[in-house]
């Protein structure tokens, strides 16, 4: 059976994850099968960080899978000491559902939320931690635009994938990390120093450059990240032109990719920070497709977690 | 009169190790000979130690006991008995309380409530500025007056270096120890774990093992420039053992203590914890100030504790509520128990044939006692207070949630089964 909650990337049987992007495929191909995987089940989304598109793109994989959505959304997005997180989970208790989404600002509030309730839980992103269905929609993004077949290992052999930007601070980028390299990609990490991993001890073998220039050209894909504006306020970097001279994916960067190479970015993008407006529209972005592919993979989720659908 | 005898005495302040028996009267210690030496006195109770350890009643020189103001978390009453359960005769708290132990009538009435629990005995930290602001100092001449050991702000570190030089200079002249939680806030930002390869997985803040090394080394300098006894609080990495040791070398009086948790716990633990009160664990509890460095800090720390460079163990026994540590990971409150667990876990390393006896009595009592300038404590000399635990290296025991007699839960080490315990606590020639 699958696990009861998909809260991290770490520690999950590669096995599993390809199953997970098998079954997204399944879920996008022939949707109409699964339509009543979660009928009679409610999925609380439980968004103390505010997100629109993850939020959107969770009820609307519940709803497909004939489930019913309930939303509850703090509206302090601070962290606080009003109410804490054991008082939370006694509140969820009280609405009757079946699992709980859950997006917050503190790494190890989904397992904290699993542990206390025993309900199944999906991570939709904690802190600088995890965000797995990201990381499972990019991998079954790059899958389909390369035509690779899940069910055998090492689809992502030979592959070399670049993730540029705030990796610091990114969720995204850290689930990304052990999904791309259990799938076999060669994985190259391009930061500035302030906004790198500050130790990469416990991570799988990976490739690091403090400039993406030496490595770009040699790329299959380079997935760029989301500035967080504020970090200039925070001193990590000096301003927001110099750092798209120096890591933005801009149009001269996109020139001297690979003519097959695609762009993949989790979103929101800004436009002109860290990549340019015409590289985020042009033919190789995938960045629309990864947001229509995020439904199937959260669809995939939702019926191994909450549907508990036999693989 | 009474008579402890067939014990193995421990005492390491005049080099004792072996089997003696002890006579008490009148709440000191009125003769320590070889075993049947008292044997034809009249003596109102005989207590048999055979097979038993006895050491000079322990001295803690870091604990948080919460009153005034968190008396939901613990009292002077509930910390000074957890400290007799855990084999503390002599507790010193640190002056972060509400208000903040700043001010003589705080000395005077944290004495007073110590007085009337009648328990361990208390001899509090005063305040180095006033609420422990960092900005103006503390009435540290009128605190001396009123019982006050040694002063530091503790967590809130003073980063003002020129207002820490006149806390010094000022300090010296009550010869008063000044206690330094040596972190570089600006650096450390308060990050919940230590920087490195944890933290990195996990996606956390991590404060760098820097943040150490720069406040050591600001206050070893400090004490060059001023002559003042620099006591450095919960040392936790290999840098500012380095600096603390090129101090001692260089002749200064700097002192330094290490916890337990350090000893025994690394980084690693964050990745086995659990998260929830639903087990009695909460992974918070792995949250303190400083963080659970890297294991080779860990090694470094337990070496430098055994060769003597660290002089000295101290539990910073911080009690939480479980509202206080159930929750998020960023916001939680630095700390665990430490009164009734420092003995057990050090007992453990003595069997493990990590560290020596005598150096885990000297660590916790002739040291300590030296530190805060206890007259007659820490110590089983003749005429000296009757203070003193018996020990039991061989029992195995559990540490069950009801065990603990504070008032919060907040331990990593509920549940652990530990080899060696604390038998029985004596006080001023009481049993406690």
């Amino acid at each position: 059976m699958f696990p009861e909650r998909f809260n991290a990337i770490r520690g999950l049987d590669p096995g599993v994850l390809c199953s997970l992007l098998a079954r997204s495929s399944r879920m996008k191909s022939d949707p109409g099968s699964f339509s009543t995987i979660l009928k009679g089940k409610t999925v609380l989304q439980f968004f103390v960080e505010n997100s629109t598109r993850t939020r959107l793109s969770f009820e609307s994989a519940t709803r497909r899978l004939g489930g019913m959505s309930l939303a509850f959304s703090p509206s302090s997005s601070s962290l606080s000491k009003g109410e804490t997180l054991a008082d939370t989970v006694n509140v969820i208790r009280q609405y009757g559902v079946d699992g709980i989404v859950v997006r917050h600002r503190s790494m190890g509030a989904p397992d904290f939320l699993a542990d206390a309730t025993g309900l199944p839980v999906i991570n939709a992103g904690d802190g600088a931690h995890e965000h797995p269905t990201q990381a499972l929609l990019d991998a079954f993004t790059l899958g389909e635009c390369w035509g690779v077949d899940f069910s055998k290992a090492g689809a992502f052999r030979n592959r070399k994938i670049m993730i540029l930007g705030d990796l610091r601070h990114s969720r995204v980028a850290r689930s990304n990390i052990h999904l791309l390299t259990a799938l076999g990609a060669e994985l190259h990490l391009c930061a500035p120093a302030t906004l790198g991993i500050p130790d990469l001890g416990l991570f799988p073998r990976v490739h690091v450059h403090s400039f993406p220039d030496e490595g770009i050209p040699e790329m299959d894909a380079v997935m760029t990240l989301r500035l967080q504006t504020e970090r200039q306020n925070q001193g990590v970097i000096p301003s927001l032109p110099e750092y798209r001279e120096f890591w933005g994916l801009t149009v001269e960067r996109a020139k001297r990719m690979k003519t097959d190479s695609v762009i993949l970015h989790p979103g929101p993008v800004n436009r002109g920070v860290e990549i340019d407006s015409e590289v985020a529209d042009s033919g190789r972005s995938l960045i629309l497709k990864q947001v229509e592919n995020g439904i199937f993979a959260r669809m995939a989720v939702l019926a191994s977690v909450v549907g508990r659908m036999d693989s | 009169m009474i008579r402890i005898e067939n014990g193995f005495v421990v005492d390491p302040s005049q080099g004792v190790e072996g089997d003696f028996d002890l006579l008490i009267e009148a709440g000191r210690i009125k003769a320590l000979d070889r075993p049947g030496s008292f044997a034809g006195l009249t003596v109102s109770e005989s207590f048999d130690a055979r097979g038993k350890v006895i050491v000079p009643g322990l001295i803690d020189v870091h604990v948080h006991l919460r009153e005034p103001g968190f008396e939901h978390k613990e009292t002077v009453a509930s910390g000074s008995r957890a400290a007799i359960l855990g084999g503390f005769t002599s507790i010193a708290p640190m002056a972060n309380t509400s208000p903040v132990n700043d001010h003589p009538l705080i000395t005077e009435a944290i004495l007073h409530k110590a007085r009337a629990a009648g328990q361990a005995r208390v001899f509090p930290i005063g305040a180095v500025t006033k609420g422990q602001k960092g900005v103006e100092l503390a009435e540290i001449g009128l605190m001396a007056r009123a019982g006050i050991r040694a002063i530091s702000d503790d967590g809130m570190p003073v980063m003002n270096s020129a207002l820490m030089r006149r806390a010094m200079e000022y300090a010296r002249m009550f010869d008063l120890p000044v206690i330094s939680h040596a972190e570089d806030s600006n650096l450390s930002g308060g990050a919940p774990m230590t920087e490195g390869a944890v933290s990195s997985l996990l996606g956390v803040s991590g404060n760098p093992n820097a943040s150490e090394e720069i406040m050591v080394a600001r206050e070893i300098a400090l004490c060059r420039l001023t002559g003042a006894r620099v006591h450095i609080a919960h040392l936790s990495t290999r840098e500012g053992l380095e600096i603390v040791k090129r101090a001692k070398e260089a002749g200064l009086p700097v002192t330094a203590e290490v916890t337990p948790h350090h000893l025994l716990l690394d980084e690693g633990s964050w990745l086995t914890g659990r998260h929830s009160c639903a087990h009695h664990q909460v992974r918070a509890d792995y949250k303190m100030a400083p963080p659970l460095r890297s294991e080779q800090d860990r090694e470094a720390l337990l070496h430098a504790l055994n060769s003597g460079l660290i002089d000295m163990v101290a539990s910073d026994h911080a009690p939480h509520g479980c509202v206080d540590k159930e929750t998020e990971i960023e916001i939680a409150a630095n700390g665990i128990l430490g009164l009734q667990t420092t003995v057990p876990l050090l007992l453990g390393l003595v069997n493990a044939k990590r560290m020596k006896l005598s150096r885990m009595v000297e660590s916790l009592a002739t040291a300590p006692a030296k530190l805060l300038g206890l007259q007659g404590l820490g110590t089983l000399k003749i005429g000296s207070h009757a203070d003193l635990a018996v020990l039991d290296l061989n029992e195995s025991w559990t540490l069950m949630p009801g065990d603990l007699v504070s008032k919060s839960g907040n331990t990593p080490f509920a549940g652990r089964t530990f080899q060696g315990k604390v038998l029985r606590t004596m006080v001023e020639g009481e049993w406690k």
